[in-house]
């Protein structure tokens, strides 16, 4: 087993995957923003609206074509570099894409051009029609690839096949309204919302400090803080806390996050602060909360979590079984299983996954000594340490950012939002806040869903490609190198017209430009 | 559930070459325009008009290259498996090129400096000029077998890596497919800036298109030349039943001369393909030259739909034969997802694929119109 090169692999994933989504959760919120601006122009005539919407959708459009950029990549990386996963998997993993793609993708992707082009060539509600495809289609996207990602994550509807050695689908409508899928696709799309809200909200404060555009700024900080404010809520409402209920995945990533390493009795504390240690097993230093835990993550009094001690001993069961089902499915793919093996398989084949872990020890699986099965009990509980932190720095985002909302709605609704220096100061330094918390989440998804590719069906490790640590270090460089050379313009560009502000869409009417007579439109 | 299984795989065959045919028509449209924007367009002002002749679409048509790999891997994981991590030199390539053009278009005009504009056209030229010629090359290497093997998990391994995987892959047959790729989408992409601009661009197009248009015939002839004369082809001698459970190592396959011709003479309505790709191109010479763009697109599209129907009917049931290990090729019967995975895809694009056309045709509708100078300068703060 190249350890260099699964680790190359998983880097380039990580780094090509949080690179696109830079750019995602501005597209998912902003083009709602869009449609909000722009019906209200449509509905009053005022062109200041119609302005509005022009400016951050130059400003979206900066950031939409990164986000189409990077997403190409990831369509294909899957093929080009888990090619065991996309034939093991690819029979149910592959169709919310393809679905994606048809039914979404396709949606936003044609109708964009028209809202940044048609605006000559439209009437005022085709244009607003076409905004509106536009972010219903951007939204559709992510919940396709939300049910992908969830499945990832549980794998319902479907069944490991003997004879075509892989996973194939059983029922599309469990795919599709698998419960993790569907929290996250809330989680995910609530915080592209309040991503959009707090990029419009930082941008504007820089005006009003800067006392310019006063109109424009205003209105658009007002359509921003009331969107943000319901979104912000939402996020943290909805926090994807519910899908911690299924699947032993999910609760060891529960346990890993909250550092629970001993089953406690019910109702769990919950762990504010410590230093999870796995080499003892324990947390130093804890700061605990009574109760809290236990009523979050089972919404009772009276049930356990789970520790991840009590995973690791259900865990090493598991893998035995799986030692089983390897061994079963070694003489059915030889052609000389008899009926009772074949029963055998059939009985042990949900801990299949669990027997594949020892492959990173031994080719053969089920000559396995105690010692190799102990370190792959090790192996099925991600490390705890980072886990923790990023998901609680991830939450204390989330929940300055709905002070920082709530207090910029508030002031909007007294009207006296630009004597707050300090609460625009905090905006506009805040700018890159709901972006890290973005990544962090899906840092928490992710990592907490190791060692597993798919969980308890297929490892990471085996799901690569057969390609050399070469080839991947040459393809990570190259990938990391051009989209930071993407990403400098981008930062550049969205600088330069975001200072520019509503003057760039050159109608004579904004901060820094000679006043003249409207284009006869 | 109505389909039986053999159906649907046959049907997914049709599907898949449809998908590709949607991508040569729409993005390799665009794609035909960048390859010419920096020699037809003299001026900026020039090349501005060239580009927003595609501006408003191209990302929507780019969906078609995303729905064509997300199609792959739903109803063939094996393919998608297996080709894209065996190209992965000549896929990285693509990528890399096609990154140019997102930000090409969108960027390019957002600030003036002339070098900045002069870049993002060779940028924009690299994310057509590339990908066309590679896809021609991916599709020459596989009717000459790709190396790789599976083994009994139905894990693939390609031979050799790096330069070693990407230098057998420019061989002159396969580069040969490459220039007729190129050709043929450059020509519907110069038909395409004939029909939406005026003079002098429009005229100066028309020489592009002949030119264009001979060379993808005459490598389309020689293609078909050398495949008669030079290059073995794959064939099935045994194989399970059409409808069984999808097993690439449960077949027989022998490498023979003549195997790629075999399905002209089984099914000879199958010789409409190159006919209509020789027919398609000539046609679209003559149409472009008489000054009728719009029959010229038709009928440039009818060429294309020849070309990629050739290269998919010589090879049918294959779609990846494997070079070092013949048994291990994946074909129509055995690279399919299961029957369901099938049946929820094939509704998926019943319904979709006209929707997604429905509203395609409203767009261009809307935007229709010769792309000028003047209009360019008038909406300089907005356009592309």
């Amino acid at each position: 087993m190249d350890e260099l090169f699964i680790d190359l692999s998983r880097w380039q994933f990580a780094a090509t995957a949080m690179y696109h989504f830079l750019f995602v959760p501005l597209t998912l919120g902003i083009s709602w923003i869009l449609f909000i601006m722009e019906a209200v122009y449509v509905m009053t005539g005022q062109e200041i609206y119609r302005d509005m919407t022009k400016f951050w959708g130059k400003l979206f459009g900066i950031n939409f074509a990164l986000g189409v950029t990077t997403g190409l990549t990831m369509e294909f990386e899957f093929g080009t570099n888990w090619a065991y996963y996309s034939h093991y998997v690819g029979d149910v993993f592959g169709a919310p894409l393809a679905i994606e793609g048809l039914m979404a993708f396709f949606l936003e992707s044609t109708f964009i051009g028209l809202f940044f082009l048609g605006w000559e060539k439209l009437s005022k509600r085709q244009h607003l029609m076409v905004t509106f495809l536009t972010a219903f289609g951007s939204n559709l996207s992510a919940l396709w690839i939300l049910v992908a990602n969830g499945w990832m994550q549980n794998p319902v509807g479907s069944e490991f096949s003997a004879q075509t050695m892989r996973m194939e689908m059983t029922s599309f409508a469990e795919v599709l309204f698998n419960p993790v899928a569907q929290v996250k696709f809330v989680h995910t799309v609530s915080a592209g919302y309040v991503t959009a809200s707090m990029f419009v909200l930082a941008i504007s404060a820089y005006y009003l400090l800067k006392g310019r555009d006063l109109a424009f700024a205003k209105r658009s900080f007002a359509i921003a803080a009331g969107f943000g404010l319901a979104s912000a809520l939402s996020v943290i409402v909805l926090g994807d806390e519910s899908g911690y209920e299924l699947g032993d995945v999910q609760k060891t990533k529960l346990a890993a996050i909250e550092a629970e390493y001993e089953t406690l009795p019910a109702p769990a504390p919950f762990t504010l602060f410590g230093l999870p240690n796995d080499e003892t097993m324990q947390t130093d230093y804890a700061v605990k909360v009574p109760y809290a835990l236990g009523l979050i993550a089972t919404r009772s009094t009276d049930q356990e979590v789970t520790g991840l001690k009590d995973l690791m001993v259900r865990h090493e069961e598991r893998i035995r079984s799986g030692m089983v089902a390897y061994g079963a499915l070694q003489k059915i793919r030889q052609g000389a299983a008899d009926d009772e093996t074949k029963a055998t398989f059939e009985a042990h084949k949900v801990d299949l996954g669990y027997g594949l872990l020892l492959k990173r020890y031994t080719a053969d699986v089920v000559d396995a000594t105690p010692e190799q099965v102990a370190l792959a009990v090790q192996d099925t509980v991600p490390p705890v340490a980072p886990l923790f932190w990023t998901f609680r720095v991830m939450v204390a985002f989330g929940f300055l950012m709905l002070f920082l909302i709530g207090a910029a709605f508030w002031f909007t609704v007294r009207r006296t939002i630009e004597r707050q220096r300090w609460l625009l100061k905090m905006l506009l330094w805040s700018l890159p806040v709901p972006w890290l918390a973005c990544e962090m989440g899906w840092f928490v998804a992710e990592f907490g869903r190791q060692p597993w590719a798919i969980g308890e069906v297929l490892p990471t490790f085996l799901a690569t490609s057969s390609l050399t640590s070469g080839e991947l270090a040459f393809s990570l460089a190259g990938f990391i190198g051009f989209y930071t050379f993407l990403l400098c313009i981008e930062v550049y560009l969205m600088q330069k017209y975001a200072r520019l502000g509503p003057a760039s869409l050159g109608t004579g009417r904004y901060h820094g430009e000679q006043p003249h007579p409207a284009p006869a439109e | 559930m109505i389909l039986d299984y053999e159906t649907l795989k046959f049907v997914w065959w049709i599907l898949v070459g449809a998908l590709l045919i949607g991508f040569a028509v729409t993005d390799g449209m665009d794609m035909g325009v960048g390859n010419l924007l920096p020699f037809i367009g003299r001026t900026d002002d020039e090349r501005r008009v060239i580009i927003n002749t595609v501006g408003p679409h191209w990302d929507g048509n780019q969906v078609w290259l995303i729905t064509a790999g997300g199609a792959i891997f739903a109803a063939w994981p094996a393919v998608y498996a297996a080709a894209f991590s065996g190209f992965y030199m000549a896929m990285l390539l693509v990528l890399f090129a096609l990154f140019f053009r997102p930000v090409g278009f969108d960027y390019r005009s957002k600030i003036a400096d002339p070098r900045w504009r002069r870049a993002w056209d060779w940028g924009l030229f690299a994310g057509g000029a590339v990908p066309s010629l590679i896809f021609g090359v991916a599709f020459g290497n596989l009717l000459q077998g790709v190396p790789f093997h599976l083994d009994e998990f139905l894990r693939s391994h390609y031979q050799g890596s790096l330069l070693w995987a990407l230098l057998p892959l420019l061989n002159p047959f396969a580069l040969l497919a490459g220039v007729i790729s190129f050709a043929m989408l450059t020509m519907h992409g110069g038909v395409w800036l004939q029909l939406r601009t005026n003079a002098p661009i429009a005229q100066r197009v028309k020489m592009a298109i002949t030119i264009m248009g001979l060379v993808a015939a005459a490598g389309f002839a020689l293609a078909g030349l050398w495949i008669t004369y030079g290059i073995d082809g794959f064939r099935v001698v045994s194989q399970p039943a059409l409808d069984a459970l999808p097993n690439p190592l449960a077949k027989t396959v022998v490498v023979e001369a003549g195997a790629w011709l075999a399905i002209y003479d089984q099914v000879p309505v199958a010789i409409l393909a190159p006919v209509a790709g020789f027919a398609g191109i000539f046609t679209t010479i003559l149409l472009s030259r008489m000054d009728r763009p719009g029959w010229a697109f038709l009928t440039s599209g009818i060429g294309m739909t020849g070309i990629v129907g050739t290269a998919g009917l010589s090879m049918f049931p294959f779609i990846m034969p494997s070079s070092i290990d013949p048994k291990s090729s994946l074909t129509v019967w055995d690279a399919p997802s299961s029957h369901l995975t099938l049946a929820v895809m094939f509704w998926a694009v019943v319904i979709f694929l006209p929707i997604v056309l429905g509203y395609t045709v409203w767009c261009y509708s809307r935007m229709w119109g010769k792309v000028t100078e003047q209009e360019i300068q008038a909406r300089s703060h907005s356009a592309y």
